[in-house]
């Protein structure tokens, strides 16, 4: 399985300066307009062979929209579309190689659970013995084999997720596309249907791209994250990176729970703010004056720091096993969340403290 | 005295639980006895001996035995078959297209289709009489330009009932599609496209095969209605288009053959409740009021979906020919190109007749010589034409005082009930929409000749309150069921009584559609003609009987002028009642 950032990337190639292109599936300047609103910035992006690659984002930033060009279900106003090499753009929805699982399971009302997954074949034209054969052996990787002969109205949602699921792996295209396919299942069913999406992505070794606005799923579950907002890929790269390195204060806020200071950056070592001048990480550097500084809650302690420090008081007090979480309101109101080890001593509510961190786990963003 | 009174309360408390349904009573008993009680007797009377009382098949050996009434009855099912097939033939993609438009755009659309709907038939056939005569417009327009020399037979043919019959049956098809349609998931065709299927196989073997309910219901409605039509054959056809209401209606105003006439209307009740009992076999009869289809079973099913298979084969592979040769760019105004024709026939000879009643000519030429408002001060200054006038206004708003009451209590006796009585109840609402309007109202003829209601106006507030009925209920119900009953239980709770909570709460809220259901039924009576025929007696008549009186004897611009003024009222009631429903139901 290829990870990375340097996983599906577009290369020059050195003799002849011409841009190479690698990877699965890759997108150039891809962008859409509606009218007036932009539901889609010109974006790049490449996806490696066999890549799990997850689009994060809050409601709006144009995930859905990403989903419909690479599918072709809606025409791009700008950009390309190439998928193994070939350009893609001008080629009909039915006629490209990618499977798409809607949110809403799109199922057919009208088709049984078996005709459901058998319609992808009869649109191929396969004899009927070999779609039987494979409609059986899908229905019992997803374990929906007893279900055949139901309507998708019969079945419970995390059946007819299973059967979606099914009518996209069957055909086996070598890209799937996932449009928030866990959506509408509870807590529970999710964490199981995380699972087994996993286990049918090792299995099939199919490139997939997976759309979910739930920060927690995409950790658990990509390769590679590609964080968007307001119509723009704001950050790209594994999850690792994005919580440890997150590019702005946007990323850090969406991705795990973020302290953000923002100010007014020296141009040295220094960020002044609010609530005081802050001593940068080694090297951190910056386009523009403004600027903000993010630390994450398990790399706040109680007590000054490199000479960084905040004061507030304490309002709340989460005890979550084996950490517990210290909400405090600092001067001016804003909260400030530290995570102590299951040894620190806990401080009381109401309480008074200082909170600092070493300067090198603090994260300079624009 | 308070003694009877405290004995009574307890036990209205534990024996007699007013349940929801008993709102539903008054109008069952008003349509058992004004629109069940004279159906099934009109019925009774087809195998009645008139000579001396008892039973008799004579009627009906009379029927299969004369030539004439045979090729009567195969004209009627000929045409009510031909006019459904072509009315969802043209409705079809008008409905698709509007099921596609963005939900604001689509309802400004949709008046193109509401206006001609609710256009009174009588309206819509004189103006086609205008466009399709000797020297009507498109005849006039033709030799005029030296195109022909000879005017063309449009009219008095099967060309003009088809014409007409179509035009009126169009706006009913589409209306009923609509709903359907809309409440496909459009995601699903583009799921059956990244699966494989090209656009064109996408559309049959997804969109049609689900849109299909829709398509059954609209062929049924149509059918029904179309079996009982008189005003356009009689109008637009010739001698061999003669439908059997016409032949009924003759039976009962000229030769008082009362049994004869009951036999004709049980054969065109008997064709339309087999229609709706094999509608009810395929696709059961609930998908009308928008409940889901059954899914059908085995071999029907399979066999339906394998000819969907091959069509959607033959369409995808014709759709890819076509693209190639017209381009994708003009492949894309094709629909839209021909929806706006659709529009265009729906709509225009209606407006061509507003010119026509400012002629200043004394005939119906087209374009008129000179403009003048002379047709409209005859139209006003005759006390005949004003007097029916306003006698329709009265009968209008009776009815629809009486059809918002009863309907209003049947819709919430509805929504409040979940018994297994309920879908009864609610069908049995629905079916003066399903009777053919001719079989009522020879029946209610029949009955109110015998309880002095014949000519009076109280004879024809009753007719037109059952024929509205329908109408009443079902935007009632479609408010109600958009109507949150929580805001009920929550009035409950909070201390108020069934009354307090619906007069302080439930009628508020739903006054929108209460409104709109007023309207509706208003329009319903004010262009209502059959049971008008019949009932509304030799001097004092409504608008709809005179201006059928009228076009009997003679076209005349007064006729075009009462038209325009028929149009511009209904069309004002109609806009008023979609924009109270608009505001109930968002
Ligand atoms: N057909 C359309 N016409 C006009 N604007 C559209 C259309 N489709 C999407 N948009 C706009 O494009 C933007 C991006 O929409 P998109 O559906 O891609 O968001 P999303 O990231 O999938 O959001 P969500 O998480 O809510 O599904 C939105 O502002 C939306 O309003
Ligand atoms: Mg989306």
């Amino acid at each position: 399985m290829a990870t990375g950032a340097g996983a599906g990337m577009a290369v020059r190639e050195p003799n002849t300066g011409k841009l190479v292109i690698e990877g699965k599936l890759v997108i150039e300047g891809l962008g859409k307009r509606y009218g007036a609103t932009t539901a889609l910035e010109p974006s790049s992006l490449s996806v490696a062979e066999g890549e799990f690659l997850t689009l994060l984002g809050p409601s709006g930033s144009g995930k859905t929209t990403l989903l419909q060009l690479i599918c072709g279900l809606v025409e791009a106003s700008e950009g390309r579309v190439v998928i193994d090499g070939r350009d893609q753009s001008n080629m009909p929805v039915h006629q490209r190689d990618i499977g798409l699982v809607f949110q809403h399971y799109a199922l057919f009302p009208h088709l049984t659970v078996a005709e459901n997954i058998a319609f992808p074949l009869k649109m191929r034209g396969r004899p009927s013995a070999e779609i039987a054969g494979r409609v059986a052996s899908t229905l019992d990787m997803v374990h929906l084999g007893h279900l055949a002969g139901r309507f998708p109205r019969e079945l419970s949602g995390g059946q007819q997720q299973r059967v979606a699921l099914a009518r996209c792996f069957v055909y086996q295209p070598s890209i799937i596309l996932m449009d928030e396919p866990l959506g509408a299942l509870d807590k529970k069913l999710r964490e199981h249907m995380q699972i087994e999406i996993k286990r049918l992505h090792r299995e099939s070794g199919a490139t997939i791209v997976y759309v979910t606005h739930d920060q927690e799923e995409a950790l658990a579950m990509s390769d590679r994250i590609c964080l968007m907002n307001h119509a723009k890929i704001e950050q790209l790269g594994t999850p690792r990176e994005i919580y440890e390195r997150p590019r702005t204060a946007f990323a850090a806020d969406f991705i795990g729970i973020s302290n953000i200071f923002r100010g007014s950056w020296d141009g040295n070592g220094a960020l002044d703010t609010p609530h005081g001048r802050f001593a940068l990480p080694r090297g951190a550097h910056c386009q523009s004056k403004d600027a903000a500084l993010v630390i994450r809650p398990e790399n706040l302690h109680l007590g000054e720091r490199d000479g960084n420090a905040v004061s507030g008081r304490v309002s709340e007090i989460v005890y979550a096993g084996s950490e517990t979480r210290v909400i405090a309101a600092l001067g001016d109101g804003s909260p400030l969340v530290l995570r102590l080890g299951p040894d620190d001593p806990v401080p009381a509510i109401d309480q008074a403290i200082v909170a600092g961190w070493a300067r090198d786990k603090a994260v300079l963003v624009a | 005295m308070s003694a009877v009174a405290a004995r009574a309360a307890p036990a209205r408390r534990s024996g007699f639980r007013f349940g929801p349904l008993w709102l539903a009573v008054p109008g069952l008993l008003f349509l058992a006895v004004f629109f069940a009680w004279p159906v099934a007797q009109l019925l009774g009377l087809s195998v009645v001996d008139p000579e001396n009382g008892g039973l008799s098949t004579e009627s009906y050996r009379r029927i299969a035995a004369t030539d004439v009434y045979l090729r009567v009855l195969g004209i009627t099912f000929r045409i009510a078959g031909w006019t459904a097939l072509w009315s969802l033939l043209i409705g079809y993609p008008l409905a698709y297209w509007l099921a596609r438009l963005p939900d604001m755009f689509r309802g400004r659309m949709l008046l193109f289709v509401m206006v001609p709907f609710w256009t009174s038939y009588l309206v819509k056939t004189f103006a086609w009489m205008i466009v399709l005569g000797r020297s009507g417009i498109i005849n006039s327009l033709a030799t005029g330009s030296g195109l022909i020399d000879q005017p063309l037979p449009l009219l008095h043919n099967m060309f003009g009932v088809m014409v007409g019959m179509v035009h009126a049956m169009v706006p009913l098809a589409v209306m009923t599609m609509l709903p359907v349609m809309t409440g496909i998931d459009r995601r699903l065709v583009q799921a059956a496209q990244t699966l494989g299927a090209a656009p064109a196989r996408a559309f049959w073997l997804v969109y049609f095969k689900l849109s299909l309910p829709g398509v059954a219901a609209a062929g049924l409605l149509v059918f029904i209605s179309s079996l009982g039509f008189f005003i356009v054959p009689a109008f637009l056809g010739g001698r061999q288009e003669t439908m059997l209401a016409q032949l009924i209606i003759t039976q009962v105003q000229e030769l008082l053959n009362w049994s004869f006439a009951g036999a004709l209307a049980a054969m065109m009740l008997a064709a339309a409740l087999v229609s709706c009992w094999i509608y009810d076999r395929l696709f059961g009869i609930s998908t009308i009021a928008g409940g889901s289809a059954q899914a059908g079973a085995g071999r029907i099913r399979d066999l339906g979906l394998a000819i969907l298979g091959v069509v959607g084969d033959i369409a995808g592979r014709a759709a890819a020919v076509t693209q190639r040769l017209l381009g994708k760019r003009i492949c894309g105004w094709l629909l839209p190109g021909f929806c706006w024709l659709v529009i265009g026939f729906l709509v225009l000879p209606t407006l061509l007749v507003i010119p026509l009643a400012f002629t200043s000519s004394q005939f119906l030429e087209f374009p008129p010589p000179g403009y003048g408002i002379g047709w409209f001060r005859t139209y006003f200054e005759s006390p005949l034409w004003i007097q029916a006038t306003i006698r329709s206004f009265m009968v209008a708003f009776a009815t629809a005082l009486a059809a918002t009451a009863i309907g209003g209590f049947a819709a919430l006796a509805l929504a409040h009930s979940r018994t297994r009585w309920s879908g009864l109840i609610f069908a049995f609402f629905l079916a003066p929409m399903i009777v053919p309007r001719i079989v009522i109202a020879v029946g209610l003829f029949y009955l109110f000749a015998r309880i002095g209601l014949v000519a009076t106006d109280l004879g024809l507030i009753i007719g037109h309150t059952v024929l509205a009925i329908p109408f009443t209920l079902v935007t009632i119900a479609a408010v109600l069921k958009t109507y949150d009953q929580r805001l009920d239980q929550a009035a409950a709770t909070l201390g108020a009584n069934r009354v307090r909570t619906l007069t302080g709460v439930t009628i508020p809220l739903v006054k929108g559609g209460l409104v709109a259901a007023f309207l509706f039924a208003f329009i319903t009576s004010f262009d209502e003609l059959t049971i008008a025929i019949f009932i509304s007696g030799g001097v004092k008549t409504t608008l709809p009987k005179q201006m059928w009186d009228d076009m009997i004897l003679q076209l005349n611009p007064t006729l075009a002028a009462v038209s325009v003024v028929v149009f511009v009222v209904v069309t004002v009631m109609l806009l008023l009642a979609e924009r109270f429903r608009s505001s109930s139901s968002s």
